[in-house]
């Protein structure tokens, strides 16, 4: 069993959860993502790495419920843990490998939304730690579903708020906030973005206007996520690419995001069917 | 004369109800029919049914036990070769090793050792009431050996290496030991439970420790088990993991899997049982395009999930790679196969999800170099086959991922790891076997291998 050592609720279906895998942490880098299962029955969830703790041996997670599957994750409390955690898994971010006299030379922009906030964290604290100048865009609906502000505010040099409803920050999409930026005369030479896919594409399309090269981290089906049941396939640049192994991060203006949305709907009814006729196990078993 | 006596039939689930459920298909002998068929051995001096054994189970000696009524005692005979009868018993291509090799199989009906070893295997195991065959062996060497992958291979180089005294951890990258024989054959022809489960646990109780939810090239490197957790040699028997797919249009559309997948999905992942929370779609029509075991499990399971099922394959039935007896129960159950048929296009509907599979008629031209006549379309013989889901059964190849993180191992241009014939790879104390040398071969010739690199990892550490 991995151990929840600590759990708390960042919005009201958004958890961050401390879990014991020593493994997973000390072989862990920014980019990477884990799977876990819950109990027997489970399904194998992939879920983005929000923090590596190498010495204390654990990792952060974050999970947004949105369905059965992340709505036992959620409701597993302080305390208890998973059956099942594995990783890390899938490429680390391209900037790890960079020499450090190049990397001195960049200047990022993180573009986050939703529960991508959380995978964000950790590859801005990599960056900050080796001197690289970052700025970070982070999108809600509206000001009650912003998470990772305070950690972001103390990890980057700028942090630019944007909710669709105007109450925080800059009245509009994460989009519409990077061009008022290049409007106002900055510039970038390295964009990431992660969130939603819908908010993936139009960032990418954005950022492909400004000539802005730009990184995505595709969150696509799984099942085993070691590259064995291509799940996962992505077209990037013409190709087929399995976002678990040769992912998950690709070039954003070389992703067909159409085919990733409607790929990543696959199991849509089942999904419905499962929320609404699973009863939460959690608790009862025990 | 013993050889008057005609094979013993196996009993099996009927077609029309097992098509519909996902018990095992084949019932087993009781004891009496096994001592029957074990009375038609003709125990020939020189055995040929033991020298095309992958792993010489001494298979007139275990036959004669059963003649005898002993079970336990024929239990013993093979498990000093193999830890895996019962899996072995059910999923080898006996008609092509043991069986195939038959004296009684050049007149009549060869010696239904399969089925006898699966009987012994069984039949121990219920009387012993969970008790381990053999017991934990004794740790007399100091040496800790790693084995990276519980499939067969895997399983077989552990369980020799900690016969003869080593430490022995083998790394598992799923949740659940056993590998392809876990995730890749379905339950109607290996109860997971039952059986797997019970064989995996004998090589636990030699005293293998089995750690899951590591995967070697990230979760630790090979370079890591020597320098960090004192291994003094490391087996890789990773197998061939890696779905390919056909590169024709449409292949992303929702509804195309590979056979992976939907394996996966219901045999490690249980998808097929409501209990269990990983979805699966089979749909009102599926097409599974290849011609080998995969693809026989891949629309005997789609059959199960309620599907009319059709096999896709570009040469004809003669060719078919699978064994016999899978197309045979396949053919039984209904499912339908459409040979000299090869796809060209998966076609979509206006969502994106599949809606037909369209084909080209294929006919047999000149024979290629593996001696099967090569496949050749007729021009202008496209059809359509209407269909919700195609699942793809073109073979596996190994996963890249420890080639390319472990240095000074190489691997050939199909991602084969390269390794001589003891399994010794291009990185001193490194062996590998199975289908991660070999590519996508036989769960017996995988055991061969890693009991073949357990002797030679012996050898090399007795010479270090």
């Amino acid at each position: 069993m991995y151990e929840i050592i600590k759990k708390e609720m960042l919005t009201p279906l958004i958890s961050r959860m401390v879990v014991a895998a020593p493994r997973v942490a000390s072989a862990a880098l920014p980019g990477q993502f884990l799977m876990v299962r819950v109990d027997e029955k489970g399904e194998r969830i992939p879920l983005t790495i929000s923090d590596i703790d190498a010495k204390n041996g654990t990792v952060t997670i974050v999970t947004q419920e949105v369905g059965a599957s992340t709505r036992d994750i959620n409701a597993l409390p302080q305390g208890a843990g998973f059956l099942d955690v594995v990783g890390p898994l899938g490429q680390a971010s391209d900037f790890v490998k960079l020499p450090q006299e190049q990397l001195a030379q960049m200047r990022y922009v993180f573009i986050a939304g939703g529960v991508g906030t959380a995978p964000v964290y950790p590859q801005v604290k990599w960056l900050k730690a080796h001197g690289v100048a970052v700025d970070v865009i982070i999108g809600a609906r509206t000001r009650d579903l912003f998470i990772y502000v305070d950690e972001m505010r103390a990890a980057c040099d700028h942090l630019f708020l944007c909710t669709d409803d105007g109450s925080e920050g800059f009245h509009g999409l994460v989009t519409a906030r990077l061009e008022a930026l290049y409007a106002e005369g900055k510039r970038y030479t390295q964009a990431v973005a992660i969130g939603p896919m819908i908010m993936m594409k139009f960032a990418a399309a954005t950022c492909r206007k400004l000539e802005l090269p730009v990184i995505v981290s595709l969150n696509t089906l799984m099942v085993d996520g070691t590259g064995m049941c291509g799940a996962c396939r992505v077209s990037v640049g013409g190709k087929t690419r399995f976002a678990c192994v040769d992912g998950p991060e690709f070039d954003g203006w070389e992703v067909d995001f159409d085919e990733a949305m409607r790929r990543q709907g696959q199991y849509r009814n089942e999904e419905q069917e499962a929320r609404e006729h699973h009863e939460c196990r959690i608790g009862r078993d025990k | 004369m013993a050889n008057r006596i005609p094979r013993v039939p196996v009993r099996e689930q009927d077609p029309k109800v097992r098509a519909h459920n996902f018990e095992e298909v084949c019932l087993g002998y009781n004891l009496e029919e096994a001592m029957l068929e074990a009375s038609r051995c003709l125990h020939c001096k020189n055995p040929r049914c033991v020298t095309a054994c992958p792993v010489q189970v001494q298979i007139p000696d275990f036959i004669a036990k059963v003649a005898e009524g002993d079970v336990a005692g024929a239990a013993a005979v093979i498990a000093k070769d193999s830890s895996l009868p019962a899996v072995c018993g059910r999923v080898c291509p006996q008609e092509t090793q043991c069986e195939g090799s038959c004296i009684l199989g050049v007149k009549g009906e060869p010696v239904a050792i399969g089925k006898l070893e699966r009987f012994v295997a069984d039949e121990s195991r219920r009387t012993a009431a969970g008790k381990s065959l053999e017991g934990k062996a004794c740790r007399t060497r100091p040496e800790k050996v790693a084995v990276i992958g519980s499939g067969p291979a895997g399983l077989a180089c552990a369980a020799d290496l900690a016969k003869m005294g080593y430490g022995v951890t083998i790394f598992e990258a799923l949740h659940k030991a056993g590998g392809v024989l876990e995730y890749g054959i379905p339950e109607f022809r290996l109860p997971k439970e039952v059986v797997l489960k019970g064989e995996v646990d004998d090589v636990r109780a030699l005293g293998v420790e089995i750690e899951t939810d590591v995967i070697v090239g990230r979760t630790i490197t090979v370079d890591q088990l020597f320098d960090e957790e004192g291994f003094s040699a490391v087996f890789i028997g990773t197998g061939a993991g890696l779905p390919r797919f056909m590169g024709i249009p449409g292949e992303n559309l929702n509804g195309v899997f590979s056979a992976n997948e939907f394996l996966t999905r219901n045999n490690l992942m249980k998808a097929f049982r409501d209990d269990y929370l990983t979805p699966i779609r089979a749909g009102k029509k599926v097409c599974v395009v290849g011609g080998g075991n995969v693809a026989m499990d891949a629309a005997r399971t789609a059959l199960r999930l309620g599907a009319d099922t059709s096999i896709i394959y570009r040469r004809t039935e003669v060719e078919l790679p699978a064994r016999r007896e899978e197309v045979h129960h396949a053919k039984e159950e209904g499912v339908d196969f459409q040979m000299l048929c090869n796809p060209v296009e998966v076609l979509g509907d206006e969502k994106g999800w599949v809606r037909a599979l369209r084909c080209i008629r294929m006919e047999l031209g000149e024979p290629d170099e593996s001696g099967r006549r090569s496949p050749v379309p007729i021009p202008g013989s496209e059809f359509e086959i209407p269909a919700e889901t195609v699942i793809m059964a073109l073979g596996t190849s190994p996963n890249p991922l420890i080639a390319n993180t472990t240095g000074g191992l190489d691997a050939n241009r199909r991602g084969c790891l390269v390794a001589d014939e003891q399994g010794a790879t291009t990185r001193p104390g490194v062996f590998a076997g199975g289908d991660a040398v070999t590519g996508a071969a036989t769960v017996i010739l995988a055991m061969g291998a890693g009991r073949t690199a357990a002797a030679a990892i012996d050898k090399y550490l007795k010479n270090k």
